[in-house]
């Protein structure tokens, strides 16, 4: 006999859809729970985790996790494959360190200067190539970080292949930790709650239909501008707060992890749900630690593991967990 | 003339590395970037049947280009069917793949100085006051035969017509019969084939290394941008443009350079003329 699987919704999710949810505590609670523990979460996991080592993996996760964020915002929300992770990582990382080894400025002014201007910076590179689409962006997007590793090196500036080394770094860890993780939460509830705004809702339509958002007399490049501004100051953030993390900025910053890591943070998350790239992250960030006994296997587990999400398990993490949350499944017979 | 020569010899290189990717993605639609991976595993399962398990060298060339070419055919039938269509998937799960067959290399420690195939004629030939050696030589020939090879293979014969015919125009030929997924099988089959031959020819010049792996890719990719994805004249065209530009930006500016100046172009192509310079695709010169 043939059977196949229902999904119903389950009636709590119903109820509390729209202001109905505030109507009992029950509801209200149904509706916060996966938010307020997610929260809860990161910022108790630095208390919890073994030795400063880990504590280490968790502020490094969290700056993957911001690249991973990105990338969302822009794939998903834009419809731009943006591979430049690594491009955004390496301007950040390269203004404030030389902004703190140049002028000696500290860590708390270097860290936006490079972000509002590096994200600038990288914006006006990528304006040319915004009209053109899919895999073409993504690969104009991969070649920037390599050309500039290629300029510096050529040019002998910026300290060529050594770097800077000698930068400011935090304090402590825990200044580190805790500067970083909610400025992380920070952005990723503004990001989701910016494209539920008007603005989001014209991104959406651009990545649907640009012609039609085109025809409504939108200046779709305007907007594109300003999603990939929002996405490289993010981007140029994490790179800075790494330069600071390592006291160093070198040619690495603009090393092929940083636009690879993102994607796979993504796959394993959840695209599209801008809360599961971070969660993506904060799983391989830690396994890409554990692996690293294994040598170079350790890179043929990660490309075979997310090879294998990529043809088998095209969902993730996150959409998984939020269909188990809302609905429940049942055999039912054909 | 010797810029004349080495570029010459750089261009047929570059077109040997490309027109496998070429053939794969104007046949299936596929970026195919495990390319880089293939190639190189070419290069190491020769080395192995020549030297661990004592097989001659033709025997070992022919033998590793048959089983890449029946790997490349499984990565397509087993794994990359089932991404098909999804472009962001289909880059991710074959890079995805190639990085893994380039990394088990490193990890099995093939990266010695010690792997290196013979050439397969030693010594070199006085042209024109250049001296350059028969491997090279060879290079251009083999280069040759493979234009004209392909040629005859697509105008003459069944299933190079069918795969001519579903690069034009995927509809009309499955109505007439062809099964895409049969073409889109030979033709990684075949790509993969074209980098291994490529890959006897080329790397008897150097070391096997694992990092050639990556940089055939970005070749290849390179190539196929700048002359038009999915057209052959293109990737011809493509080869020579980036092959003199190379030993020119190399010979008049510094060899520190030359990836520089290739990068530029394939970022200046892409921005403005994004199809390349003979490629004809219209959702592509379609711009928002």
């Amino acid at each position: 006999m043939d059977k196949r699987k229902e999904r119903l919704d389950r009636g709590i999710k119903v109820r509390t859809e729209g202001i109905y949810a505030i109507s009992s505590w029950r509801g209200i609670a149904y509706v916060l729970l996966p938010t307020l523990s997610f929260i809860l979460v990161m910022l108790t996991l630095p208390l919890i985790v073994p030795s400063t080592t880990w504590q280490r993996i968790m502020t490094i996760a969290c700056i993957f996790a911001l690249l991973a964020l990105s990338f969302d915002f822009l794939a998903h929300f834009v419809g731009i494959v943006c591979l430049g992770g690594a491009f955004f990582t390496g301007v950040g990382g390269y203004i404030s360190g030389l902004l703190n080894s140049a002028f000696g400025l500290p860590m708390a002014i270097t860290i936006p200067i490079a972000t509002i201007a590096g994200g600038a910076i990288c914006t006006l590179f990528l304006i040319p190539c915004l009209p053109i689409r899919g895999i073409y962006f993504a690969i104009v997007s991969l070649m920037y970080p390599i050309l500039f590793h290629r300029v510096i090196q050529a040019l002998n500036i910026f300290g060529g292949t050594d770097g800077l080394p000698g930068l400011a770094t935090f304090p402590n860890i825990w200044v580190e930790l805790y500067s970083i993780i909610p400025i992380t939460l920070l952005l990723t509830f503004g990001l989701r709650r910016l494209v539920n705004e008007d603005f989001g809702i014209v991104l959406r339509a651009i990545k649907d239909n640009d012609q039609a958002v085109r025809a409504s007399n939108i200046n779709i490049a305007w907007y594109k501008t300003k999603a990939v501004y929002i996405a490289s100051a993010i981007g140029c953030f994490a790179g800075a707060c790494l330069a600071h993390l390592y006291g160093w900025v070198g040619l690495s910053l603009f090393a092929l992890d940083f636009s690879i890591f993102p994607i796979a943070a993504t796959v394993v998350g959840g695209g599209g749900t801008l809360v599961g790239p971070i969660i993506g992250a904060f799983i391989l960030a830690p396994l890409s630690e554990m692996l690293r006994a294994f040598g170079p296997l350790r890179v043929v587990f990660y490309s075979l593991i997310l090879a294998g999400l990529v043809i088998y398990k095209t969902e993730g993490l996150l959409p998984f967990l939020q269909r188990k949350y809302h609905q429940f499944e049942r055999w039912t017979e054909v | 003339m010797n810029i004349f020569i080495f570029g010459l010899v750089n261009s047929v290189i570059l077109a040997l590395i490309a027109s496998g990717f070429a053939l794969v993605y104007g046949v299936s639609r596929l970026a195919n970037f495990a390319h880089g991976a293939l190639y190189i595993l070419v290069g190491f399962a020769t080395w192995l049947f020549l030297n661990r398990l004592g097989i001659n060298y033709i025997g070992s060339i022919l033998l590793s280009i048959i089983i890449v070419s029946a790997i490349g055919a499984a990565i397509y039938r087993l794994l990359l069917i089932r991404v098909k269509g999804m472009p962001a998937s289909e880059i991710i799960a074959s890079l995805a793949i190639g990085i893994a067959i380039m990394e088990l290399f490193r990890w099995r420690g093939f990266i010695s100085e010690a792997y290196m195939l013979p050439p397969f004629v030693k010594g070199s030939v006085n042209i024109a006051g250049v001296f350059i050696d028969w491997q090279r030589l060879i290079i251009i020939g083999v280069g040759l035969g493979m234009m004209l090879f392909l040629w005859l293979f697509t105008h003459h014969t069944k299933v190079g017509l069918s795969l001519r015919a579903i690069a034009q125009d995927k509809h009309a030929s499955i109505m007439s019969g062809i099964e895409p997924d049969r073409t889109a099988v030979i033709s990684l089959a075949m790509g993969s084939a074209l980098a291994g031959i490529a890959a006897v020819v080329i790397l008897p010049l150097g070391n096997i290394t694992v990092e050639t792996g990556y940089m055939v890719l970005t070749n290849a990719i390179a190539v196929c941008i700048i002359g038009g994805l999915g057209s052959w004249a293109g990737v011809f065209a493509g080869a020579f443009l980036l092959g003199f530009t190379e030993i020119l930006t190399a010979a008049l500016i510094g060899p520190q350079w030359q990836m520089v100046v290739v990068l530029l172009f394939i970022i200046l192509t892409l921005i403005l003329k994004p199809s390349g310079l003979l490629g004809r695709q219209k959702e592509l010169e379609e711009r928002v």
